[in-house]
C-alpha cells in the first residue's frame, strides 16, 4: 500500500509539473492577450514531432534543444501574422482562430508524419531506473522530466520577478499604454510572449513524447486538461496555474492507482443491488474508471461556484 | 408578420428541398442530401447561440447527441412495441430530451457568456462524452447503439426503409425547424437576445436579466439540436460517442463561423458547403481535412463575417447599381486566385502520392521529376504576384463602386 502511495504520488508530481510548463504558457498569453490559445497543446504535439524527426538524425539530445526553439518561431510568427490580424474582429474571432490552428495544425503532422504511433524513444543515456523502492523501480528519464520542468519553474519564477525583462513583461499586461508611452515596442513584446509559451509548450512536447507517446491525438489528450487547470486555477493566475497543474496531476495519479468504487461504499452503507438493476454501471463504477472524467467535473463545479477560479482576480 | 412578407423566400426553400430529390435521385445523393438537412438544423442551432445570443459553445454536440441516444431508444422500444407510435416523432423525443438537458445545464452555464461560458460548455461536453463510455448501458460504449426505423405504424403504406423516404421527413423537419428558428429570432426574447450579446448592461437597465435571456436562447437551442439529433438517429439508425463528443462539437463550429455568424441564411450555407465537401472531396482526396482546417483559417482572417457576409458586403455596390463597376476587377484578382489554389493544391497531392504519374484535373503529372515542382511553383509564385498587384486595383473599384454619388452629396 505504502509504495504505491509513494509511486502515485510520485507520478502525480512528474505529470503535474510537465502540465505545469503548458499551463504557464498558456495563462501568460491569457493574460497579455485575453485570449485562451486553443492551439497550445497543439505546439506541444509539434514539439514532439520535431524533436522525434530531430532525433533520429542528430539524437535525442539535438532535439530537445532545438525542436522548442523552432516551436517559438512558429508561435511567434502565428501570433504576428494571424492573431495580430484577427484580433481587429474581437475575442470571439480570435478564440475560433486559435480552434481552427489547432484543427490544421493535427491535420498538417497527419500530411507530414503520418497518422500511426512514432516510435520515439527515451535516450540510452537515461535508459536505467534511478531508484527501487519497496520492488518498484523509478525511471530515470521521468527524474529527468521532473528536473527539467521544476528547472523551468525556477527559471520562469526568476524571469518574471526578478529580471528587468520580466518585470517589463507584467508591466505590460496591466499597462501596455503606459509601457508603450516609456518607449517600449509592447507588440514585440507580446510575440515575444507568444513566442516563449509556445516554445515551453514544444519542449513540454519533446520530454512527454517518449514517454506519453508521440501520436496526431496527443495534442487533444492534452489540450483540454491544460485549459481545465488555467481555469481552475484562476484565467491569467501564475501561482493558480502552479498549484491546480499539481492538483490535476496528483488527482489523476491517485485516481488511476486506486482501486475503491462504488460497491466499496455501498458495502460501506450497508445496501446492495441485484446485478440486473438498470442503473448497473452506476453501482459497479469505481475511481480508475471515472478517472479521466475528475478533471472536467472539477473544472465545472469550479466554474460554477468560484467563475473566477482558486487564485484568479475578481471579475470587473 | 415578418413570415408572410418573405413567404416567397419560404415557399422556394420548401419548393428547393422537396424538388432536389426529382432531380439528384442517386442514391449518393440522396443520402448526402439527407446529412445536409440535418446538418442545417444542427448548423441553425448552433448559430441561435453564437450568431444570435453570442455565447460561444465548444459542447454543442451534447444536445445532439443526448437527443440522437434518446431517439435510438425510442426506436428499440418501437420494435418491441413497447411503445407504439410512427417513427415521424422521432425528432420530436429528440428534440425534448435536447429541451431538457439544455433546461438543466443552461440553468447553470448560462450566468456569464464569454470565456466562462465557453469553459463551462468545453467542460461539460468533455464530461458527458467521457461518461458516455462509463454508462454502456445507455450509450452503448464504443460501438454505440443500433435500432430499426422500419418498425411501428406505418405512414399512409411508407414504412421508411427506403433513404428516399427518410428524406422527405428529414426535408419536412428541417423545414419546421428552420421556420421555428426563424421565427424565434422576431420574438422578443430572440430580439433580446441580440440585445445581450451586444450589450448585457444596457439591457439589464432596460429591464431584462441577460441572465434569462441568455437561458432562453440556449434552451431553444438545446431543443433544435436534439431535433437535428433525432433526425440523424432516423437516418443512420444507430448512433456513438463520436456523436456527442469535441469533433462534432467542433465541425458545428466550423459550418456556422464558414457561412456567416448573425446572419440567418449563414449557417444554411455552411452546412450546405461543408457538407458537399465532406462527402465529395473525401471521395478525391484523403487530405480534404487539411483543405478545410486552411480554409476555415482563411475564412477567420480574411472573411470574419462568413461566406454570408461577402455576399451581403455587396449590398451597398448593389443598392447603388454600381455592381458591374466590380465584375472586371474581381475577374481580374479571381482568375490568378484560383490558379494559385489548383497549384498548391497540386504540389500538396503530389507530395503526398505514391504513384508512378499522378492524374489532376485532366493533367498527368510526372511527381518523380523536378521540372514539375519547378514549374508548379514558377506557376503559383507567378499567379500570387499577380492576385497581390490586382488587390490595389480591386481595392479602389471597391471605393469607387461604395461610394456616395455626388448629388447625394450635395
Amino acid at each position: 500500500m505504502l509504495e504505491v502511495l509513494i509511486f502515485a504520488t510520485l507520478n502525480g508530481l512528474v505529470t503535474g509539473f510537465l502540465l505545469f510548463m503548458l499551463a504557464s504558457g498558456l495563462t501568460l498569453i491569457f493574460s497579455m492577450m485575453g485570449v485562451l490559445n486553443f492551439a497550445h497543446a497543439s505546439f506541444y504535439m509539434l514539439g514532439a514531432y520535431f524533436a522525434y524527426s530531430l532525433s533520429l538524425y542528430f539524437g535525442f539530445w539535438t532535439g530537445l534543444i532545438f525542436a522548442p526553439i523552432v516551436v517559438g518561431v512558429l508561435g511567434a510568427m502565428v501570433e504576428r501574422y494571424g492573431l495580430r490580424r484577427v484580433h481587429q474582429s474581437g475575442h470571439v474571432a480570435e478564440l475560433v482562430f486559435t480552434f481552427g490552428l489547432a484543427f490544421l495544425i493535427e491535420e498538417s503532422i497527419q500530411f507530414f508524419w503520418g497518422r500511426d504511433t512514432k516510435n520515439y524513444q527515451t535516450p540510452e543515456l537515461l535508459d536505467f531506473p534511478l531508484f527501487t523502492l519497496l520492488g518498484q523501480e523509478f525511471s530515470a528519464y521521468r527524474g529527468f522530466m521532473m528536473t527539467i520542468s521544476i528547472g523551468i519553474f525556477i527559471g520562469l519564477y526568476y524571469v518574471l520577478t526578478k529580471s528587468r525583462v520580466g518585470i517589463i513583461i507584467q508591466a505590460a499586461i496591466t499597462h501596455p499604454q503606459t509601457v508603450s508611452n516609456l518607449g517600449h515596442n509592447v507588440p514585440l513584446i507580446f510575440m515575444g510572449v507568444f513566442g516563449m509559451g509556445t516554445a515551453l509548450a514544444g519542449l513540454a512536447g519533446v520530454i512527454a513524447g517518449p514517454v506519453l507517446t508521440t501520436f496526431p491525438g496527443m495534442a487533444t489528450v492534452l489540450g483540454s486538461i491544460v485549459f481545465v487547470i488555467v481555469v481552475i486555477g484562476g484565467l491569467g493566475s501564475l501561482a493558480g496555474a502552479f498549484i491546480a497543474s499539481l492538483l490535476i496531476g496528483l488527482l489523476q495519479s491517485y485516481a488511476i492507482a486506486s482501486d475503491v468504487g462504488m460497491p466499496d461504499l455501498l458495502n460501506l452503507l450497508g445496501v446492495s443491488f441485484e446485478r440486473g438493476h438498470p442503473l448497473n454501471d452506476l453501482w459497479t463504477m469505481n475511481l480508475p474508471q471515472i478517472a479521466p472524467v475528475l478533471p472536467y467535473l472539477l473544472l465545472v463545479l469550479v466554474l460554477i461556484f468560484r467563475p473566477t477560479g482558486l487564485m484568479g482576480k475578481r471579475e470587473e | 408578420m415578418a413570415l408572410l412578407k418573405n413567404s416567397s423566400i419560404w415557399i422556394a426553400f420548401l419548393v428547393t428541398l422537396l424538388g432536389l430529390p426529382l432531380v439528384f435521385d442517386s442514391i449518393l445523393a440522396i443520402s448526402i442530401m439527407n446529412q445536409i438537412a440535418i446538418a442545417i438544423v444542427f448548423a441553425l442551432s448552433y448559430n441561435m447561440l453564437l450568431g444570435q445570443g453570442g455565447m460561444l459553445s465548444f459542447g454543442h454536440a451534447v444536445y445532439f447527441g443526448l437527443g440522437g441516444f434518446l431517439s435510438v431508444h425510442a426506436l428499440i422500444l418501437i420494435e418491441f412495441e413497447t411503445m407504439v407510435f410512427s417513427i415521424l416523432w422521432i425528432p420530436l423525443i429528440g428534440g425534448v430530451f435536447g429541451l431538457l438537458a439544455g433546461v438543466f445545464i443552461g440553468s447553470f452555464s448560462t450566468h456569464k457568456a464569454g470565456t466562462v461560458f465557453a469553459m463551462i460548455s468545453l467542460g461539460i461536453g468533455e464530461l458527458i462524452a467521457a461518461s458516455s463510455l462509463i454508462f454502456s448501458s445507455f450509450f452503448g460504449g464504443e460501438a454505440g447503439i443500433s435500432g430499426d426505423r422500419t418498425f411501428g405504424p406505418t405512414f399512409f403504406g411508407f414504412d421508411f426503409a427506403q433513404n428516399i423516404e427518410i428524406y422527405y421527413v428529414a426535408a419536412v423537419w428541417a423545414f419546421i425547424a428552420t421556420v421555428f428558428m426563424y421565427l424565434f429570432t422576431q420574438t422578443p426574447a430572440g430580439r433580446m437576445a441580440n440585445a445581450v450579446r451586444d450589450n448585457p448592461e444596457r439591457a439589464e437597465f432596460v429591464g431584462y436579466s441577460s441572465r434569462k435571456v441568455r437561458f432562453i436562447s440556449f434552451c431553444a437551442s438545446g431543443l433544435f439540436a436534439g431535433i437535428a439529433g433525432g433526425l440523424f438517429a432516423l437516418n443512420y439508425e444507430f448512433i456513438t460517442e463520436e456523436n456527442l463528443n469535441a469533433a462534432t462539437s467542433g465541425r458545428v463550429l466550423l459550418m456556422a463561423y464558414i457561412g456567416g455568424l448573425g446572419y440567418f441564411i449563414g449557417p444554411i450555407i455552411g452546412a450546405v458547403v461543408l457538407t458537399l465537401m465532406n462527402s465529395l472531396l473525401s471521395n478525391y482526396s484523403e487530405l480534404w481535412m487539411l483543405y478545410l482546417g486552411i480554409m476555415f483559417l482563411l475564412t477567420v482572417m480574411f472573411l470574419p463575417r462568413g461566406f454570408a457576409g461577402f455576399f451581403m458586403m455587396h449590398q451597398l455596390a448593389w443598392i447603388r447599381g454600381n455592381m458591374k463597376m466590380l465584375i472586371k476587377p474581381y475577374i481580374i484578382t479571381g482568375i490568378p486566385a484560383v490558379l494559385f489554389a489548383v497549384c498548391v493544391i497540386a504540389l500538396i497531392e503530389m507530395s503526398h502520392t505514391e504513384d508512378e504519374v499522378f492524374h489532376y484535373l485532366a493533367l498527368e503529372l510526372n511527381p518523380a521529376s523536378p521540372i514539375t515542382w519547378i514549374v508548379l511553383l514558377g506557376i503559383a509564385g507567378g499567379a500570387f504576384y499577380a492576385v497581390k498587384r490586382s488587390l490595389l486595383q480591386l481595392n479602389d473599384a471597391w471605393e469607387t463602386a461604395n461610394a456616395i454619388p455626388k448629388e447625394e452629396e450635395a
